[in-house]
């Protein structure tokens, strides 16, 4: 296992760039270190797949580097990187037997047959897939199928870092949370360095214990799970993380405080920026709705069951709010109440007040 | 990046706002008559339909009256029959026995290219060679429409959709989510007498579905035609439909008012078929106003007060299991957690009981030290409590 | 069935008169003839199994049942690995896909008779590019006319040529339909060039190589037009193939009762021959 440095990354996939705009990659500095449980999280084409593929040394990157361990393996072909990676589609070996595929990466490195047997038995007995070791893979269902592929990834033990490129794509809607929770528990049993690329939060927010999120080929956040969910440093991760995602009202700035429609609103800290366009950034679940507070209409309830989603509006501001009790009606006049200790002020998108630690 | 907003940026999508901006009425343009049209269609009634291959009963016979003005979704896991149902009720698979009405006529014998239906798959159907602008305008060069009438209705579409920019593309120069809303905008354009919409949002990332699930609804509002929407998500079943018909093993189980079939299951199955994570469920036994399930008692409350004493299986969703005690949910319970789980506000963790294993669901991110105990609260106010055999209901919550 | 569509009769209905017309009612003819003895004038005699009998003991057609399977052997030897080498020597993206395409096609768009001529010309000793530069130039003595060696290489060449193109082809197809990520995924796991092809390439061209090779081995043990132009069986009758063989008791002898009922015969080998090697092929498929 290997801590893993990315220096200086930008790659474009076109020959001359010239504007920043053509670089998928734009700058990427990153510290992983060894063991730790990463995860890639972003829309499509905001370039995690770019970064995964120069990660594995299927991509050469077209400027900076990356080092496994403080060793530069930039210019290193995939085999020689000593790495593992599980594709979107399960990449199985169809004439042979699981346990054939499951031992192929040891014994193309002419790792013995005893230790061989002993190391797929043991992956085998993890991903619970002993009773299958003699059929052939051909045969076996999707997810089964990508259980040998991510049992293929894990089964060396010294690799550098394994990766998962979205493996639960292919996976029914009701097996997903099965594997999810298989590969976090893998992880904390075989301790090794993954790398899992995802647009799925809860995939990344389950298996990592940092998640990096990424948009148009920049890192926006690194961070925990619960910094994520609770202090988003910009208003893309807000919006990305938790669903509903964050409400991003465009606010006023005056008298030193933050005015939404008129209202005075009172933030978690101080104010750290003083340029950019301001933005309030709170989340519907720290959203009350009371008898007091800034005055709004209700356009739209949504009533999923475990509670209800209300849109109201303030002026021409939506404003979510998450209520577990009786909702209102729509049409009906309530006051919103903001959790203060979970209101932000974004300007130009970035983070800009001091939070106190919750 | 600067000055991102999520009706900016990201979502490129705030259909809503033109929605209103298009919707019929007396605020609309004249452009907007376009889209103006009568409800062609009623009702789509099956009347007893199954479907048989190799002898094998594949869908059970079923009877359904789906109406327009609200959605009417299927709601069922993978292999529930959801796909065999529409595809039945579209006219693209055989049916064994009885008949497809719609507004009342028999359709089951007419081919699908008469019945004037829509259908959008799973998988992004477009043809390929097409432009986008050709593709939303296939049917209705088919029909045989005017040119000038076509290029009307293409672009109403296309601006509802958000699709005016992409007009001149090929599908494959478009994203994923720019290829089922080119499909979506077909379905629009056509105005069918039926609208199938077959898992639509599956393979979009969740962002995208979020928006566009909330867009769905308004889309396809007063459009007179009647839209079947299958999906093996509860929550979108919750978010879009008026009614529901929850489907288990090519049967549909209950049908009915979206909210009453949630909060009033029929059955074991049809509670655990509208629950995501699964529902939690265990046997019990009441004797006088207690209920004994392993370990843990509770007196009964709400309907279930009146049962008679005897075994039952209790029933419960896994967001009435919290990590925390609070005035409702006061029945404590010992278990060790297995899984945890964390969505982006949402956490939950499967956990092992005496009597099972069982799921919590809680909000925020909440910190589970996997392998250990850890205390769960039950709200009994929110059990479902149904005879062994989970066929009927004995008592659930008032 | 309510609902079964019967107008799909209606589109089976004209290949079936096709297949009747082409197939069924000249091989009733055969049939008819290859138990009966006829001197012309449509006067019959029956022979019940005579003909059969004979030919089954028969020197010459032993003789030309080998040859048939030694030339359909050989070619499939040559064809089929060279096709795949082709096939995996190809480039698959990019500005030459189309011009290898069509190079590779090119010999399969000549007809049989011509390709016959062709190579007939082409290996004269004295104006034949070929066999004047074996003979003349590089001092070997190549005469079709009267080595059969000569001969046999000739006809296995020409045939080389003009159909290893199919195995490419279809190899090809079965190729270009592997996700990347097989190969992605082999370099990780380490496998060498040669696993590459063993369980990856191999596995996922199975398919077409089946049909490839059941056409290649049909068309072969048919073969007639090219050799018949090319050496008319000879020297001797050491390239008189089954095919030859047939037509010369046919139409030289005109003993239509034997001669019916050898292609009767052929026509059992060849039908038990695909299907026995399709069965085996597809076996592991079924399961």
């Amino acid at each position: 296992m290997a801590k893993i440095t990315l220096s200086k990354l930008r790659h474009s996939y076109m020959a001359n760039p010239a504007s920043p705009d053509d670089y998928a990659l734009k700058q990427i500095d990153l510290d992983w270190s060894d063991g730790g449980a990463y995860a890639l999280l972003g829309p499509s084409g905001c370039g995690k797949s770019t970064l995964l593929n120069i990660i594995s040394g299927l991509l050469m990157p077209s400027e900076g580097q990356v080092l496994f361990d403080d060793r530069d393996v930039t210019a290193f072909p995939p085999d020689q990187r000593n790495i593992a990676q599980v594709f979107q589609f399960p990449v199985i070996y169809d004439t042979m037997t699981v346990f054939d595929n499951l031992a192929f990466p040891l014994r193309n490195r002419g790792v013995d047959e005893a230790r061989v047997a002993e190391r797929v038995t043991e992956i085998a007995t993890m991903l619970e897939v002993t009773d299958m070791l003699g059929t052939k893979a051909a045969g076996l269902s999707p997810d089964n199928k990508q259980k040998i592929s991510m049992g293929r990834g894990l089964v060396r033990d010294d690799v550098n870092v394994v990766m998962f490129d979205e493996p639960l794509t292919v996976i029914d809607p009701h097996l997903k949370w099965k594997l999810r929770s298989k590969l976090k528990e893998l992880h904390q049993k075989l301790r090794a360095t993954m790398i899992y690329v995802t647009h799925d939060q809860t995939e990344a927010l389950t298996f990592a214990d940092q998640v990096v999120v990424m948009q148009d080929g920049e890192i926006v956040q690194i961070g925990t799970p619960v910094e994520l969910f609770e202090r988003p440093a910009h208003t893309f991760v807000g919006h990305f993380i938790g669903s509903p995602g964050m409400n991003v009202l465009a606010a006023e700035m005056r008298d030193g405080g933050a005015f939404l429609n008129g209202h005075h609103i009172a933030l978690d800290g101080a104010v750290t920026a003083q340029e950019g366009a301001p933005q309030i950034g709170i989340r519907p679940e720290f959203v009350q709705i009371s008898d007091t507070g800034l005055p709004a209409t209700v356009r739209k309830v949504a009533d999923i069951g475990r509670h209800s989603v209300v849109e109201a509006m303030v002026g021409d501001t939506a404003i979510k709010a998450i209520t577990e009790g009786t909702a209102p009606q729509q049409g009906a006049a309530v006051h919103l109440q903001f959790q203060q200790n979970q209101t932000r002020l974004y300007r130009d998108g970035w983070l800009a007040t001091e939070g106190r630690p919750t | 990046m600067t000055n991102w907003s999520p009706a900016g940026q990201l979502s490129n999508l705030p259909v809503w706002r033109n929605l209103r901006r298009h919707r019929p009425g007396p605020a609309a343009g004249p452009r907007s008559l376009t889209l103006t049209f009568q409800s062609a269609l009623m009702t789509l009634k099956t009347q007893n339909i199954t479907k048989v291959v190799n002898g094998q009963t594949h869908i059970k016979p079923t009877t359904l009256t789906l109406e327009t003005g609200h959605f009417n979704v299927l709601l069922g896991q993978t292999g529930s029959g959801k796909t065999s149902l529409i595809k039945m009720m579209a006219g693209l698979d055989p049916i064994a026995d009885g008949q497809v009405l719609m507004d009342g006529q028999d359709v089951t014998k007419l081919s699908t290219q008469k019945r004037n239906i829509s259908l959008v798959h799973q998988f992004f159907v477009n043809y390929p060679h097409m432009t986008v602008y050709d593709n939303i305008a296939s049917p209705l060069k088919v029909a045989g429409m005017a040119k000038s009438e076509i290029q009307g209705r293409v672009e109403e579409a296309a601006d509802i959709l958000q699709l005016r920019p992409m007009l001149h593309r090929r599908p494959h120069e478009l994203s994923g989510g720019q290829q089922q809303r080119t499909a979506l905008a077909r379905a629009i354009a056509k105005e069918s007498r039926a609208v199938f919409l077959d898992e639509p949002l599956a393979n979009l990332d969740y962002k995208l579905r979020e928006e566009l699930r909330e867009q769905l609804p308004e889309l396809f509002a007063g459009r007179g035609a009647v839209v079947v929407y299958a999906t093996s998500e509860p929550e979108e079943a919750l978010l879009l439909g008026g009614y529901t018909g929850l489907m288990d093993d090519g049967h549909v189980v209950q049908f009915g008012r979206t909210a009453d079939l949630y909060r009033t299951p029929g059955s074991l199955t049809a509670a655990a078929v509208f629950s995501d994570p699964p529902i939690n469920k265990a046997s019990v036994t009441k004797a006088g106003d207690q209920i004994t399930m392993g370990d843990a008692s509770w007196t009964a409350q709400g309907a279930a007060q009146g049962l008679s004493d005897g075994d039952y299986v209790v029933a419960i969703r896994p967001h009435h299991v919290t990590p925390t005690p609070s005035h409702k949910h006061t029945v404590p319970l010992s278990g060790n957690v297995l899984v945890t789980e964390l969505s982006g506000s949402e956490s939950s963790a499967h956990f092992r009981l005496d009597v099972g294993d069982w799921v919590s669901l809680s909000h925020g991110v909440h910190p589970y030290e996997v392998g250990a105990d850890h205390p769960f609260y039950l709200d009994p106010s929110a059990c479902f409590y149904f005879a062994p055999d989970g066929a009927t209901v004995a008592g659930g919550p008032s | 069935m309510r609902t079964q569509n019967n107008k799909a009769w209606f589109f089976v209905l004209p290949v079936l008169l096709l297949v009747a017309f082409n197939a069924l009612i000249p091989m009733m003819t055969v049939v008819n003839y290859s138990v009966q003895e006829t001197f012309g004038n449509n006067v019959f005699f029956w022979e019940g199994l005579r003909w059969f009998e004979e030919l089954l003991n028969s020197d010459r057609f032993h003789a030309a049942l080998g040859r048939q399977f030694l030339f359909t052997g050989l070619i499939l030897l040559i064809e089929v690995p060279l096709g795949i080498i082709i096939a995996l020597s190809m480039p698959r993206k990019g500005p030459w896909v189309p011009v290898c395409l069509v190079l590779m096609a090119l010999p399969m768009l000549i007809p049989w008779n011509v390709v016959g001529a062709m190579w007939n010309i082409f290996t004269l000793p004295d104006i034949g590019l070929l066999g004047y530069l074996m003979n003349t130039t590089l001092g070997i003595e190549y005469d079709m006319t009267q080595s059969p060696f000569a001969a046999w290489a000739t006809i296995i060449t020409m045939d080389v040529w003009h159909w290893t193109s199919l195995v490419v082809l279809l190899s090809y197809a079965g190729l270009v339909s592997i996700p990347d990520a097989y190969y992605q995924a082999a370099k990780i796991d380490g496998a060498s060039p040669f696993k590459v092809f063993r369980y990856i390439q191999l596995p996922k061209m199975k398919q077409v190589l089946t049909i490839a090779i059941l056409l290649r081995f049909m068309d072969s043990f048919n073969i007639y037009t090219e050799v018949f132009v090319l050496t008319g069986g000879g020297p001797g009758n050491s390239t008189t193939l089954l095919s030859i063989d047939l037509v010369k008791i046919a139409l030289g002898q005109f003993d239509l009762g034997p001669a019916a009922a050898m292609s009767l015969i052929y026509f059992a080998i060849t039908l038990l021959v695909s299907w026995l090697f399709y069965t085996l092929m597809t076996k592991d498929d079924a399961k």
